[in-house]
């Protein structure tokens, strides 16, 4: 053997699955709330009542200019102080729900520039079509617009869920056990960081690479 | 059915429409024409207010568009309009295309929406395309499948914007003979084109705009045997040189 021992991750392979379901939690989470989210940024923001767009670019911009390990912190310290002043008492274990708020809120930001640049890839001339056949504004854009939208950036959207996959393992910040976090405590506790490391590592590499050539095979799909 | 009342629009220093006028019967085929830039299409595209105006009025089948108390969204579903460019909605299917707003504007159930398109895919030729999506048919067929869009919600006139000026040459008459066949069923049409073969043979007036105004509006045999301004003369010479 080159001296390199996994035994550790074999025995420990409860606990990986444990932070495996954190990771994957957060980030279909944050996926979600934050295309929800993102979208309805994404239409305020070209929307023709000014202050609506304006708070709405204000809201990406903010998120957009700062580091992502803060926000996570930020809503770990101000998430439990709001909720022990709503609720007057203090609350447990809030790692994870905060943690999901945060990536979702700042991932929010992120999917709304690229529906905004969907929502602008779909030619003007279908809002007026429907608009045109006596369909509304609101629902113009719920049929005809957003799943074009959605169908065209489809790449892209995929492209920040393996960033935003990736990046979940800075809730190490807050303690949170994640995939990666578990991984470096069970290295920690037998001596084997190297391997957990190389383990770990190998693991993202294989999920995010999956994901990004399936990106990369719907770019060529669309971009037909 | 369609009244323009002294009706002009600028985009902020350049006047695109300047006091126009001009009155559609029913049951008539009004051909608006122009060289480009003359402000025709804007004109049309006033009618079912997707462009506002800024003075004048426009009244369609006795609804004042600039009043503020009219439903636009409500007037627009009585008025089919055909783009230059389709604007079939690519996600969904010919079928889907047709029925979307016959169910959600005049709240027709499926089955009845679908057999009224159906049946106006039969009468534009592309029955058997119902289950297609847009991108698979011809730009011929895109464009009959979009009058058949518009036909669905019954409506009271209908506008074109320059049906045929996106199309390859031989797709032309096909889409041109659906609309012959749609004027001669009597209904009451206004169509932004350069086709004049279409506006000799079936339209009752031509309306001849230039730089935002309209010069001419004259029965159609008239406006090509003696057009009446030299503006005019000299469009259709250069049309019919080559």
């Amino acid at each position: 053997m080159s001296g390199l021992d996994f035994s550790s991750a074999f025995f420990a392979w409860p606990l990986l699955l444990e932070g495996a379901i954190v990771t994957a939690g957060i980030t279909l989470t944050a996926m979600l709330a934050g295309l929800v989210w993102g979208t309805a940024l994404a239409v305020a923001r070209l929307s023709p009542v000014q202050p609506l767009a304006w708070l709405a670019a204000l809201y990406v911009n903010l998120f957009r200019s700062v580091p992502l390990v803060m926000v996570i912190l930020w809503f770990f310290l101000i998430v439990p102080e709001v909720l022990h002043g709503l609720f007057g008492r203090a609350v447990g274990d809030i790692r994870l729900a905060s943690a999901m708020v945060a990536f979702a809120l700042f991932e929010a930001a992120y999917y709304a520039e690229i529906l905004r640049a969907g929502i602008l890839s779909v030619p003007r001339g279908q809002m007026e079509a429907g608009l045109a056949l006596g369909l509304t504004r609101g629902a113009t854009m719920r049929g005809i617009i957003l799943p074009q939208a959605f169908r065209n950036m489809l790449p892209l959207l995929l492209t920040q869920a393996v960033i935003l996959f990736q990046d979940t393992s800075l809730v190490y910040v807050i303690g949170l056990a994640d995939f990666f976090g578990m991984s470096y405590k069970i290295g920690d506790r037998d001596g084997t960081l190297p391997e957990m490391l190389i383990l770990a590592g190998a693991v993202y590499f294989c999920i995010g690479l999956l994901i990004s050539r399936l990106a990369a095979r719907l770019q060529k799909r669309v971009s037909r | 059915m369609i009244s323009i009342r002294n009706v002009s629009k600028r985009f902020g220093a350049f006047q695109v429409l300047d006091g126009c006028s001009a009155e559609i019967k029913r049951g008539e085929v009004v051909v608006v024409c122009g060289p480009s830039g003359s402000g025709k299409s804007t004109l049309i595209r006033c009618v079912n207010a997707l462009e506002p105006i800024q003075a004048g009025e426009i009244v369609v089948d006795g609804v004042s568009l600039t009043d503020s108390a009219t439903d636009l969204t409500r007037l627009r579903a009585r008025v089919g309009m055909v783009f230059q460019h389709f604007e079939l909605f690519g996600h969904m299917t010919i079928m889907d295309n047709l029925c979307l707003a016959q169910v959600k504007v005049h709240k027709r159930d499926r089955a009845e929406a679908e057999a009224k398109g159906m049946r106006l895919l039969e009468r534009v030729g592309l029955a058997d395309q119902a289950t297609k999506y847009p991108a698979q048919l011809s730009g011929g067929q895109q464009q009959r499948v979009a009058i058949a869009r518009a036909l669905c919600m019954d409506p009271v006139c209908m506008l074109f914007d320059e049906p045929t000026s996106s199309l390859d040459p031989e797709m032309v008459g096909e889409v041109l003979e659906v609309m012959v066949e749609l004027a001669r069923e009597g209904m009451t049409m206004m169509v932004v084109t350069h086709e004049m073969g279409f506006a000799r043979k079936v339209a009752n007036r031509v309306i001849f705009m230039d730089q935002g105004a309209i010069l001419e509006d004259a029965p159609s045999r008239t406006f090509f045997d003696r057009p009446g301004t030299e503006r005019a003369a000299r469009f259709l010479s250069r049309l019919l040189d080559h």
